[in-house]
């Protein structure tokens, strides 16, 4: 009883011309009246891995929820040159891949591979090229015998890895994880520290984890009060004491 | 923190594990439907079924009485057959009176009494080896192959998901009240009744706050990998001559156990 399933039509990925994402003063408040974005104005490039950093409560989370328009407030935001609209909608979630803070959000499906698998088949894929993808996901991030595992025996390192996979099967343009180290074990932290490195993709990552941001991205931005304060070379960004003190950060 | 109260797959290899879900499925679904339509009284049916019952726990490797020992779970949910002993059709055995009034126990009450309990009994240990030989996530599949509704499908596999995350935070929720639970030497501790269940219901609140906001949450990650409303899912599994072979035997055995119901 073998059983057919149609495969729907295939959705073409977008072209980039110009900046992968361009973000043109964005405001959003929250139902309750609290804003959490106050103009915010970014750029990023394709192959560009950048960092957001900031206290809690400076607008991370909220920014990083319009990139892929699941919080849409007022301003400007294109992805791959694809204007934020209803209709751009499905192509922008396939080119932005966001990983959630908490992998127990992220991981809903009775089984590992289903969870990876989600994605693609939600992009329309047709069933072998789903298989192919879940396969090379999982294998990028080094979980391949996971496979057919059940999403609550894993521990917390496991399902961070598997949340990243989630958004890698969907070939994503752009990744934006939240916080992705926060929670981990050093070993673990240090395999996700290597993960990301390896990650051939752009990369937008928040996080307290300033002795990661170091080492792993070449730019920092940094958000306090719902703006962006700063955005530059890391190097830099880092060695001024003042403006990390002003902004309740720590020097690594 | 984990809770893995509620996986019942056990694992080994067998017929059983090994046969295509949506026959496992199918067929209990076709045993406790059995069960419930054979008339009163007909227990060599009723007897020949809990055969079959051994012989397909013999079969799943996970030992003779695996499902009997498991089944006393269920028993109390027995209780609610209870009023059937006083059923006003066939002739008094003894009667009692509680506070003026006058319960007559029949004989036809009794039996149908025996009769609920023991299809009651029978279908929930034919459950218990469904969940026991076949992997959650391969039950989901089954009924959607069979055909069930997608929606209901979607809603039993968030609460398949979501359980242990919701026990774990409940256990949070406990050991938390536990930890500052504090007494000091000849003071009476603990509170009153009335602010234990303060505290009890405010716990509550909690658990339901938290699970309204996560749901909120995965909903969004479901969105941000593209969901619109129809879930999707891939579909591993193909018929074999053998699972084919298995469930001709097995319903021709069903249909016997109702033919030696019925006839008589």
């Amino acid at each position: 009883m073998p059983i057919v399933h149609p495969s729907p039509t295939v959705l073409p990925l977008p072209a980039t011309p110009g900046a992968l994402l361009l973000a043109k003063d964005l405001h959003f408040s929250y139902p309750d009246g609290h804003p959490a974005l106050r103009g915010i104005n970014l750029q990023l490039n394709e192959g560009e891995k950048v960092a957001l950093v900031g206290p809690n409560g400076a607008g991370k989370s909220t920014l990083m929820l319009h990139l892929n328009g699941i919080l849409t407030g007022s301003g400007n935001l294109s992805v791959a040159g694809l204007p934020l609209t209803e209709k751009n909608l499905p192509l922008i979630r396939a080119a932005v891949g966001l990983v959630f803070q908490n992998p127990d959000d992220q991981l809903f499906s009775p089984t590992v591979f289903e969870d990876v698998a989600f994605g693609p088949l939600h992009m329309g894929l047709p069933e072998p090229e789903v298989y192919r993808r879940v396969e090379d996901a999982l294998a990028a991030v080094r979980m391949s015998e996971y496979r057919n595992r059940l999403s609550h025996h894993l521990s917390v390192g496991e399902k961070k890895r598997i949340a990243i996979a989630t958004v890698l099967s969907m070939s994503p343009r752009l990744l934006v994880l939240d916080e992705p180290s926060a929670g981990l074990d050093p070993r673990a932290r240090r395999a996700l520290i290597h993960l990301l490195h390896e990650l051939p993709v752009t990369m937008l990552v928040s996080t307290h984890d300033l002795a990661m941001v170091r080492e792993l991205f070449p730019r920092t931005v940094m958000m306090d009060g719902g703006q962006v304060v700063a955005d530059g070379a890391t190097a830099d960004l880092l060695q001024n004491q003042a403006l990390l003190e002003a902004h309740g950060l720590e020097m690594p | 923190m984990h809770s893995d109260a509620f996986d019942r797959y056990h694992f080994a290899e067998s017929r059983l594990h090994r046969l295509d879900p949506r026959v496992k499925v199918s067929l209990t679904v076709a045993f406790i439907l059995g069960n419930a339509l054979l008339p009163d009284a007909s227990w060599l049916a009723l007897g020949l079924a809990w055969f079959l019952l051994l012989v397909a726990n013999d079969q799943s490797r996970l030992g003779l009485w695996f499902t009997f020992r498991r089944s006393f779970l269920a028993l109390p949910f027995a209780l609610a057959a209870l009023s059937a002993i006083f059923s006003p059709l066939g002739d008094p055995v003894f009667s009692f009176s509680v506070a003026n009034i006058t319960l007559t126990v029949t004989d036809f009450g009794l039996v149908r009494f025996a009769g609920i309990l023991i299809r009651a009994w029978l279908s929930v240990q034919a459950a218990i080896l469904l969940v026991a030989v076949t992997p959650f996530p391969d039950i989901l599949h089954a009924l959607e192959h069979l055909r069930m509704p997608r929606l209901l499908i979607t809603i039993i596999s968030f609460l398949y998901r979501y359980l242990f995350v919701l026990t774990d935070e409940v256990l949070r929720l406990l050991r938390a009240r536990a930890a500052r639970s504090a007494g000091m030497t000849g003071q009476k501790s603990g509170g009153g009744l009335f602010w234990r269940a303060q505290v009890a219901g405010n716990m509550a609140g909690q658990l339901f706050i938290r699970s309204y906001e996560r749901s909120d949450r995965i909903y969004n990650a479901m969105l941000s990998r593209g969901y619109t409303g129809n879930l999707r899912t891939l579909h591993p599994h193909t018929m074999k001559p053998s699972d084919w072979r298995f469930l001709g035997l097995a319903l021709f055995a069903l249909l016997l156990t109702q033919l030696t119901g019925w006839i008589r």
